[in-house]
């Protein structure tokens, strides 16, 4: 092989182990996160899949939900109550209204926000409407649900939990 | 005249330019034709993303939504990084790099030009790809150019797309990078030793040497977003033992360095012009080329301070933000060389000396407002705000993009044989230099007053300084136009261009006839010869 080929193909070779490294990258985070304590993902996992277990009744939170609508498209989107009263730990269901108020079908897609924004890790949403795309047909009306608990490791001083959802028209029509 | 006997030489080559399109360019193997087919695909993506930034401008204009739906308008945001920074400014670069070495360590062309084709024409099918995601159902990609999961993991028609686009235009310079060392190392002519080099060619030499490290890694992340998406992996999904935080040092991982392949061909073509225009040697030559290579060494271990607030250690804050503020070290030896080559220096202010000097001014605000990035506490207020906007703007317009218009004013008569309207150049010039103050700087008030980037809409304490921003914008853009007709009217025809083009230009490029032969050094020049071009440093 001529010299130049040779280098050529050296530097391949270096891409490549560039490549591979990037993947090291994965199991040598997870001993620095085992390490330092930081992003330990079985912590991670529980958050992300967390099933309601010990309820406490001594106390009872406020949630309150609130529905917004960019000025796009053209819909209504409201929640059926305004808020509820919920006891940490046990499993609530709350709906919301969307109304495709055009002449066509439309699809929206729901974007979650909490406040306070710290109590956001203990707000657990088991199911929402909010994961997946709404598709509506034109005129359709529907309520979608969001299953939620609040985590009896709420702090103390947090009596109250706003939910917002704001509905994007995604622009996908079909 | 060893330059002129060269030219002739060449003329009486039968290897002229081949005939026909499809041999001339779609087989192009020509390090020069490949050099101008690069650069003028990133003039045509530059204006595509320059369209794109002018979307986001007039929706920001004033406060509420004018325009376009939210969507759409994180869709542009998006898509305007992507075609900016991978259609924009790496191609123009590989563009100059294609052109201008070769002649600079005088080689007749570049080390494996079959090569070189194929990742000229990864380009536009790549870019093709990515652009058509505009009309999918769902829209073009819309969450953010550095696409983190788990969000990019919801696209829709356009995942799969914008994934396989990004992983040609890796493919594609990762190939250009390993053909431009090759070139390097091995083309040189004898007596081109490698501390004769010229700047521009030492720091495309670093540039390649970065580019092969982390482009991969970037093909790593994306290919792992990918598994994840389809194939049910978990890298970056918690639910399954993964962390998307992990992403994000990935990705940093390729994105720091990626910033200095940008600039570090700007500091070489920088180097280039300040002396020619001074008419002084290059200050401090040597450690310009040390000072290089301690950036490119240093941006391996800097990529944490993008992502300060996602929680880390205190050791772990404190060390990447001290290394990132070890880079003004190395940065600062430049722009003091800079300086002190045009210190009584006989300067002149021919276009490109104007956008040099212009570059020298702004980037070095850019690195300003990177040290203040880089303290840590205080990231944590700029973190996502239009300051980081006008910070990484400064750096790449009137940075790396000013550098490259600099480039081309330097270089495009030896191109092309002809000399340009400088009067109209330096008209491009000042409106350059004005609006892309009137657009970036107000930003920094912005986001320093707590404006977020990335969003349609905005309070309306924000529209007094965003008016002036967009005004901004579009005279920047506009002016541009000036760039293209000059550069198209030079092309064509105009005052015939001396050899050595500028008064007092040292280097193997400046050797040969302009417009420059279409096989550069068939025969390796003289030890004379290339002891004249460098006495610029
Ligand atoms: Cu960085």
């Amino acid at each position: 092989m001529k010299p130049i080929h040779r280098m050529a193909v050296n530097l391949g070779l270096v891409a490549v182990g560039a490549f591979g490294f990037g993947f090291a990258l994965v199991p040598l985070y997870n001993v620095l996160c085992a390490v330092t304590g930081y992003g330990d993902a079985r912590a991670l996992r529980q958050i992300s899949t967390a099933q309601p277990t010990q309820e406490d009744e001594t106390r009872l939170v406020t949630v309150e939900f609130l529905a917004q609508l960019p000025t796009v498209g053209h819909w209504e989107f409201r929640p059926v109550v305004r808020s509820m009263q919920v006891v940490p730990g046990r499993l609530y269901s709350a709906e919301f209204i969307a109304h495709n108020l055009m002449d066509r079908g439309a699809t929206g897609q729901a974007i979650p926000n909490i406040a306070p924004s710290k109590v956001t890790a203990f707000f657990h949403k088991t199911e929402c409407f909010c994961f997946t795309p709404q598709h509506f047909e034109a005129g359709e009306q529907r309520q979608m649900p969001v299953r939620f608990f609040v985590d009896p490791a709420l702090p103390k001083y947090v009596d109250r939990i706003t939910l917002s959802y704001t509905f994007y028209d995604t622009q996908v029509t079909s | 005249m060893a330059h002129s006997e060269h030219a002739d030489h060449a003329e009486h080559d039968h290897h002229g330019p081949a005939h026909g399109f499809i041999q001339r360019w779609v087989m192009a193997t020509n390090h020069k034709d490949i050099g101008t087919m690069y650069l003028v695909f990133a003039g045509l993506m530059f204006l595509i993303g320059g369209a794109m930034a002018l979307v986001i401008r007039a929706e920001l204009w004033t406060p509420g939504l004018q325009f376009v739906d939210p969507q759409f308008f994180n869709s542009m945001t998006t898509m305007h990084a992507l075609v900016m920074i991978f259609g924009g400014m790496m191609p123009a670069w590989t563009g100059l790099a294609n052109w201008m070495i070769p002649m600079q360590v005088g080689a007749p062309d570049m080390a494996l030009p079959r090569l070189n084709n194929f990742s000229f024409w990864i380009l536009p099918f790549a870019f093709l790809m990515l652009l058509a995601t505009l009309f999918v159902p769902g829209g073009a990609p819309a969450g953010g150019w550095t696409i983190y999961p788990p969000l990019v993991v919801q696209g829709g028609a356009n995942f799969p797309m914008s994934m396989f686009a990004i992983h040609m235009m890796g493919i594609s310079s990762i190939l250009g990078a390993i053909n431009v060392i090759v070139t390097i190392m091995n083309m040189r002519a004898p007596g081109m030793t490698l501390l004769r080099m010229p700047m521009f060619t030492w720091t495309w030499l670093i540039t390649a040497y970065l580019l092969i490290l982390v482009m991969p890694v970037l093909a790593g992340a994306v290919t792992m977003v990918i598994t994840d998406h389809y194939f049910g992996t978990t890298f970056f999904s918690a639910a399954g033992g993964g962390d998307p935080v992990l992403y994000q040092h990935i990705f940093w991982f390729f994105g720091h360095p990626e910033v200095y392949i940008l600039i570090l061909p700007a500091f070489g073509v920088v180097s280039e012009i300040i002396p020619t225009f001074s008419r002084k040697p290059l200050f401090g030559y040597e450690s310009m080329v040390y000072a290089s290579a301690s950036i490119g060494f240093l941006s391996f271990i800097v990529w944490a301070h993008h992502m300060f607030t996602v929680g880390m250690p205190l050791a772990g804050q404190m060390f990447f933000m001290l290394t990132t503020m070890m880079i003004a070290v190395p940065t600062g030896v430049k722009v003091f060389n800079w300086s002190t080559t045009m210190w009584k220096g006989s300067l002149t202010f021919e276009p490109p000396m104007l956008f040099a000097i212009a570059f020298l001014f702004l980037f070095t605000i850019g690195g300003f407002s990177g040290l203040m990035l880089a303290i840590t506490p205080a990231d944590f207020q700029y973190h996502d705000s239009y300051f980081v906007v006008a910070h990484f703007h400064y750096v790449l317009v009137p940075g790396a993009l000013f550098a490259i218009i600099a480039a081309v004013y330097y270089w495009l008569p030896k191109w092309s044989g002809h000399m340009y309207n400088q009067t109209l150049a330096k008209w491009h010039f000042w409106l350059s230099a004005v609006f892309v103050n009137v657009l970036f700087f107000p930003q920094h008030f912005l986001g320093l007053a707590g404006m977020p980037r990335r969003i349609p809409d905005y309070a309306t304490q924000f529209a007094d300084w965003n008016a002036v921003s967009s005004i901004g914008a579009f005279g920047f853009g506009f002016a541009q136009l000036l760039f293209v007709w000059l550069i198209i009217s030079c092309v064509r025809g105009g005052e015939k261009a001396s050899d050595h083009v500028w008064e007092d230009t040292h280097g193997l490029e400046w050797e040969l006839s302009s417009p420059a032969p279409y096989h550069s050094w068939t025969t390796p020049p003289s030890d004379a010869v290339i002891l004249r071009g460098t006495t610029g440093h």
